[in-house]
């Protein structure tokens, strides 16, 4: 039986992917704050890929200072309040905590900074003066973490930005992938809406720029042109059945459950395929979405499991079983349907990944989930001529400039899918990037 | 089984924790519901002239998520009336004869010393307590701490009083004072029976910044308060240890000043006090925590082999001497558990801004463990006090304890620095880093 019934409104829908890291009050944050020991040097800015000088902020929460805690964060990381719900604090800032060599719970960071970044977002606190404007134009392609942050940086140095998106909401797959259970789709448009509004970047949704003449004209309008395009859709697994109804990319069905909430296609019974986060997050989200039985399979070990150990116990907390060194062989459907996923398994020869003869078993199920790695965006890098590496990732130099010298590259399309708290690091950098370039010309 | 029983100058209790005289002590219901709960005595609400009290009346110090390590009141002696307060006294004890009661009293003439002295012991109290000592509101009018800032003074009121006394007379002391033995000394002068301290030391606990005013506020405005609790304890094992260790006072102390658990009261007897009382704590608390202390202050007696209160009182005071007489041989230093440190590197940055530059850190990718300069460490003990690991930075003795030098013998052998520039002195051959090291966000 599933511990979760299917929703049926979205108060249901609320009350099965409550959030994970809710809120603090003024009151828990004060205590929370107040058992931080302010350590030298302390390894949890190390951790934070943004750099967020931490220990501070905390003490500013502690002393009643929250709009210098706000001003903290944003400071280092314009997705303040986003990264504080949906980083993996329990591998970052939170994972190099020193009290966890004491065996004593780390600080909660994410939820320290949720809390002072969401004041300053309700008060719509103006946390940062701009330099006046300079007089040059930067595009920015993409609204996502990288985008986004790209485009409050350069607003800051005294660019004007406009950014183009495809989609109808800011913010990619922080709106788009990212589980309901992390941050909820209000919270993410809220900071979207109060960055856009305190930074002054101009935004065109629905708005894809995809081909040569498009960018050619950019060109002609923009001194710079950021590339904060993100990755493509699921990539194909290549074996028979894929196309059966009800077999979906696990980007698509987060997107969809993200985006429609009890709408989404969900099974009786759910095969998820992989072994990373999103494998982790489309399972959980089954589970939560009233599946009665949810199994994710994955072709090597428990060990070699790319996703975080918290994010596999999150699934298994809700009743996902897992299968390792299983691979799927065929997709089986009747009526152009799925109706179960013919497995073998799998073992390690010498350090090669091979099947076990006449081990094959089928697993039945009414819906198959690929998580198995998205595409790149190779074919716009074609039209544009810039180069990317065997992966598809965007090469760049140290400024994140890539081989066409007006274009500059940050985020998944550049380090081939990593979290949002990286695109922020590296769109910053970017932007600085942008900054010294149009500056040296 | 360690005896808890508590005898001040002839005051019997049952232990030695009694209430202080203070807003826990206003009435007889909570008195007896003190005693019910395990408390060997109390101070009754300092009696004298009722007084009007404003509203409202404390103001606390929180440290991080602590409250009231520090709390002070601006409440004045009890605003009921004389005879309620008596036929109260009579009625505890009624229902706890072996319980001690003391009366709190605070009057200005000698013809009311004298029949309030009276009228308390016609009510039944145990002794009697002279509130010498409230810092507040009373001093301006001559009376509270205003009599004990003035031994004089002090001396003559409690004469008044010991020519009607039948039961054994507590002065209790102000530390608003510079020498806590003057006015201790003018008590045993008197032919006081005992002393207690310490009363409430003035001050003001903070400042609301929205409207500039401090705390207790009072329709706008504020005046200064007696502060207590916690944070005032290493005051009052001070000034107790120093009416102990003078032959002059040569009177039982009753010791107060922070005493939240059996190991403040633990502190106070061996540094002299024959019993100990209790009034913030309880004010954060309740009556409850007799309970823990009772059966703590019971334990590490059993413990350290102590059988009774008085076989405690003092021990820790001959370990208490002046400056002058404490070995120069003596030489610890900082040795850090590397197993145990978690890599918050407190002390690393406590000693290199703080103290004396004897710790560093190692540079190396993944090592936070911070290691001790052995030849700049003076033994200060900042680090194992920062360090926020039980056990993780201890103090180890490097002299062979072979030789014993002192101040004072140095003074006598005329081997005490007297130029500027005196080699005799400390401090020479320590290491100091480079300037350029102290300039990092110094633009060049």
């Amino acid at each position: 039986m599933s511990e979760f019934k299917r929703p049926q409104d979205d108060g249901d829908f609320q009350v099965n992917f409550t959030q994970l890291k809710p809120l603090m009050n003024a009151t828990e944050a004060y205590y929370e704050s107040s058992r931080c020991l302010f350590c030298y040097d302390a390894p949890c800015i190390q951790a934070c890929p943004t750099g967020i000088d931490i220990p501070l902020f905390i003490r500013q929460i502690s002393t009643g200072n929250i709009d210098g805690a706000a001003r903290t964060i944003y400071t280092s990381n314009h997705l303040g309040n986003i990264c504080g719900k949906v980083c993996p604090t329990e591998v970052l800032c939170e994972g190099s905590c020193v009290y966890n060599h004491q065996d004593i719970k780390p600080i909660e960071i994410g939820r320290l900074q949720s809390h002072a970044t969401t004041q300053a977002i309700l008060a719509d606190t103006k946390l940062f003066e701009k330099l006046p404007d300079n007089g040059k134009k930067v595009a920015v392609i993409g609204a996502g973490p990288a985008g986004i942050s790209a485009a409050c940086e350069l607003r800051m140095l005294g660019y004007a930005v406009d950014v183009f998106d495809a989609k109808k909401h800011p913010s990619g797959l922080a709106l788009y992938g990212t589980a309901p259970y992390k941050i909820s789709n209000d919270d993410v448009l809220r900071e979207m809406k109060y960055l856009e509004e305190q930074f002054g970047f101009k935004t065109h949704y629905s708005n894809r720029i995809s081909t040569r003449e498009e960018y050619d004209n950019l060109e002609k309008d923009y001194d710079a042109i950021l590339l904060g395009i993100g990755l493509g859709g699921t990539r194909s697994i290549r074996i028979p059945g894929e196309d059966l109804t009800n077999c979906e990319g696990a980007t698509e069905f987060i997107e969809t459950l993200k985006l429609d909430h009890i709408n989404a296609n969900i099974g009786k019974k759910v095969v998820v395929i992989g072994g990373g986060n999103t494998a982790m997050d489309a399972a959980s989200e089954s589970a939560r979405m009233g599946a009665e039985e949810v199994v994710l399979i994955y072709r090597r070990t428990k060990l070699e499991m790319p996703a975080y150990d918290f994010e596999l116990d999150l699934a298994k907390g809700v009743g996902v079983s897992a299968k390792f060194n299983v691979q799927p062989v065929e997709v089986l459907g009747e009526d152009g349907k799925v109706v179960g996923i013919k497995c073998i398994r799998m073992k390690e020869d010498y350090g090669d990944l091979i099947p076990i003869p006449d081990s094959e078993f089928v697993i039945d199920c009414d819906v198959v989930i690929r998580a198995t790695g998205q595409d790149k965006q190779r074919g716009l890098l074609d039209v544009l001529s810039i180069k990317y590496d065997k992966a598809g990732r965007i090469a760049v130099n140290e400024h994140f400039q890539s081989s066409q010298e007006k274009y500059f590259a940050a985020g998944d399309a550049v380090n081939g899918g990593a979290e949002v708290v990286n695109a922020c690091a590296e769109a910053k950098q970017a932007a600085r990037g942008i900054h010294a370039f149009l500056n040296d010309k | 089984m360690a005896d808890l029983r508590s005898n001040l100058a002839g005051i019997k209790s049952p232990n030695p924790f009694w209430l202080a005289s203070a807003p826990p002590t206003n009435s007889g219901y909570q008195i007896m519901k003190a005693f019910d709960a395990g408390w060997g005595g109390a101070v009754w609400k300092t009696l004298g002239v009722p007084v009007q009290n404003v509203s409202s009346r404390y103001g606390a110090v929180n440290y991080r998520d602590r409250r009231m390590v520090g709390f002070n009141n601006i409440e004045l002696i009890t605003d009921r009336p004389l005879a309620d307060n008596l036929k109260e006294i009579e009625e505890v004890k009624k229902y706890f004869p072996d319980h001690a009661v003391i009366a709190s009293l605070m009057v200005q003439s000698k013809e009311e010393w004298h029949q309030i002295v009276k009228d308390v012991q016609n009510a039944g109290c145990d002794g009697i307590e002279l509130n010498f000592g409230c810092p507040h509101g009373m001093c301006e009018r001559g009376m509270g701490s205003a009599v004990g800032q003035e031994p004089a003074v002090l001396q003559t009121i409690t004469e008044w009083v010991m020519e009607v006394a039948k039961v054994p007379v507590i002065v209790k002391l102000t530390p608003n004072i510079s020498d806590i033995t003057e006015p201790a000394k003018a008590a045993s002068a008197a032919k006081a029976d005992a002393i207690s301290l310490i009363n409430t030391i003035q001050s003001i606990v903070g400042v609301d910044l929205d409207n500039l005013v401090p705390y207790p506020i009072v329709d706008g405005q504020s005046t200064n308060g007696g502060y207590c609790g916690p944070a005032v304890k290493p005051i009052a094992l001070n000034m107790v240890k120093n009416c102990a260790q003078d032959p002059n006072v040569g009177l039982p102390i009753s010791g107060i000043g922070g005493i939240e658990t059996w190991k403040d009261a633990a502190e106070h007897i061996l540094l002299g006090a024959s019993n100990v009382q209790v009034c913030t704590a309880v004010m954060h608390y309740g009556f409850g925590i007799i309970r823990e202390m009772t059966s703590g202050l019971e334990q590490y007696m059993n413990d350290k082999g102590f059988a009774t209160i008085d076989d405690m009182v003092g021990k820790a005071l001959p370990n208490v001497k002046k400056w002058e007489n404490l070995n120069l041989h003596y030489k610890v230093v900082a040795e850090i558990n590397e197993e145990k440190c978690i890599g918050c590197q407190l002390c690393y940055t406590a000693c290199e801004d703080g103290a004396h530059q004897a710790i560093g850190l190692s540079g190396e990718e993944g090592n936070r463990v911070p290691f001790i300069i052995e030849d700049n460490c003076v033994g200060c003990n900042l680090c194992s006090l920062v360090c926020p690991v039980e056990e993780c930075i201890t103090m180890d003795r490097r002299d062979d304890g072979e030789k014993h030098d002192t101040w004072a013998a140095r003074g006598e052998r005329g081997e005490q620095p007297t130029t500027f520039n005196d080699k005799r002195a400390g401090g020479l051959h320590h290491w100091v880093p480079s300037v350029q090291d102290a300039l990092k966000h110094r633009k060049s």
